[in-house]
């Protein structure tokens, strides 16, 4: 299991584990907290309504890809460290990340 | 005032199935779409991605399956609202509805099946102050009528197709067109930032990389907009229009004013027949949601065959219903 940390739109934050042998991405485990995060698409990134900020861990994760940033960079808001939560796999390198949730909320 | 049997909200994959079943009880459909084209996400947002789960296809491309739905329901001869918004729904005295959209388009209809997927796709909107205020009377998040434009004042803000096509386009209607992109370069389609980059350097279009929109500004009407340039400077632009073009982004929007049982986003049914809490208004495929609901395109299918035999006592209540299989006489006798 790995430990990170989410806030939410209101700037809640909260501490999760999620495993990090089931080749799961964020989005999934966002979903599974029930957090308001649409992920139309179902991970294809292609429409960015699973939109995080990393807050803090962002250079274990790596860059945005080619893909995502084609998503992110058309959206209203866009962050140097904006990310689509679909293309994070779960890994050791979340360990201690802290996520903030910009996916537009319902 | 369109008359139907039934009023189909939603025209991606199970709302054109929907009409196939519906078909097969003699009973005609009326579908209407937020988006300008039938498909739903298929068409909207992966029209090119293959889809590996609709039984007899080991392999289907989204746009064609949605071009193959439509074949199968021609027979049934669907007619269709596009690009309209359905806002109202009222209840008549003799138990139908008529439904209004956002284009005041009425239709009366006997039954209505939501099969509205994920809600409207609508457009995603920057977070400025007052934005609110100039929606219509400045800020326009489409460009329906080219002609709107002619001779005015345009900012048009974003980095994606849409924002380089219009930009393009409007250059040549109208006074001034300003391009706000907050990176140095775009994304889109590369033929079409070259153009973008040739027009500007004609000087027949503006254009400002690196900024961000920042406020709007107007009395009544909108006259300017505010831009963070890239060394934090602010930037005041004279506009008659403001068009963000920033994507779309779905949303349940007017329906979860219609008096239904929502949980999460999604509409409840009885899974019996897929009815809502309101007589005569059923709700099939993504928008719905049961205790084991699982969002396919293949459970669409099959909620739209089962709904449709509980809402044929409303279009024919003198009629008893008999079953055929499409093997005995083909689709045409039905």
């Amino acid at each position: 299991m790995i430990n990170f940390t989410v806030e939410d739109q209101e700037g809640n934050r909260q501490e999760h584990e999620a495993p990090e042998d089931m080749g799961l991405s964020l989005m999934e485990i966002l979903k599974a907290y029930e957090y308001p995060i649409l992920a139309t698409c179902g991970g294809m990134a292609l429409c960015a309504t699973c939109h995080v900020e990393i807050l803090e861990g962002k250079d274990g994760l790596g860059d945005a890809t080619d893909v995502e940033l084609d998503q992110l960079e058309n959206l209203p808001e866009f962050y140097p460290t904006s990310r689509l939560a679909c293309q994070i796999r779960i890994g050791e390198n979340l360990e201690g990340a802290v996520i903030k949730l910009r996916g537009e909320d319902q | 005032m369109i008359h139907t049997d039934l009023c189909i909200i939603g025209a991606g994959p199970v709302g054109l199935f929907a009409v196939f079943e519906a078909g097969l009880l003699k009973m005609r459909c009326h579908l209407i779409d937020a988006l300008p084209q039938i498909g739903g996400q298929l068409s909207e947002i992966y029209p090119q991605k293959p889809i590996y789960d609709i039984p007899g296809y080991p392999e289907v491309k989204a746009q064609d399956l949605v071009d193959n739905l439509m074949e199968q329901a021609k027979p049934f001869k669907p007619t269709f609202t596009l690009g309209e918004r359905v806002d109202h729904l009222d209840k008549q005295a003799d138990g139908s509805f008529i439904v209004t959209t956002s284009d005041k388009t009425h239709v009366h209809a006997q039954v209505i099946i939501i099969a509205g997927g994920l809600g409207c796709f609508e457009p995603r909107k920057p977070a400025l102050e007052n934005l609110e205020n100039f929606e219509g009377k400045g800020i326009t998040y489409m460009v329906k009528d080219p002609e709107t434009f002619r001779d005015k004042k345009v900012v048009i803000a974003g980095g994606g197709d849409s924002a380089l096509d219009w930009a393009i386009y409007l250059s040549k209607v109208s006074e001034r067109v300003t391009l706000v992109h907050r990176n140095e370069t775009f994304r889109g389609a590369p033929d079409s930032a070259a153009k973008v980059f040739d027009l500007a350097n004609q000087g027949k279009i503006d254009l400002i990389l690196s900024a961000n929109l920042k406020g709007v500004n107007g009395n009544g009407k909108l006259n300017s907009v505010t831009l963070e340039g890239k060394t934090k400077e602010e930037i005041k632009l004279e506009a008659d229009y403001l068009i963000p073009l920033f994507g779309l982004s779905p949303k349940l929007g007017p329906i979860a004013d219609w008096g239904l049982s929502i949980d999460k986003n999604a509409i409840e049914v009885d899974t019996r027949d897929y009815s809502t809490g309101v007589e005569r208004i059923y709700a099939i495929g993504d928008i719905n949601t049961y205790p084991g609901k699982l969002k396919l395109i293949l459970c669409g299918f099959h909620e739209a065959a089962i709904m449709m035999h509980s809402a044929f006592k409303y279009v024919y209540p003198d009629q008893k219903l008999s079953f055929k299989y499409t093997t005995v006489n083909g689709v045409n006798a039905f």
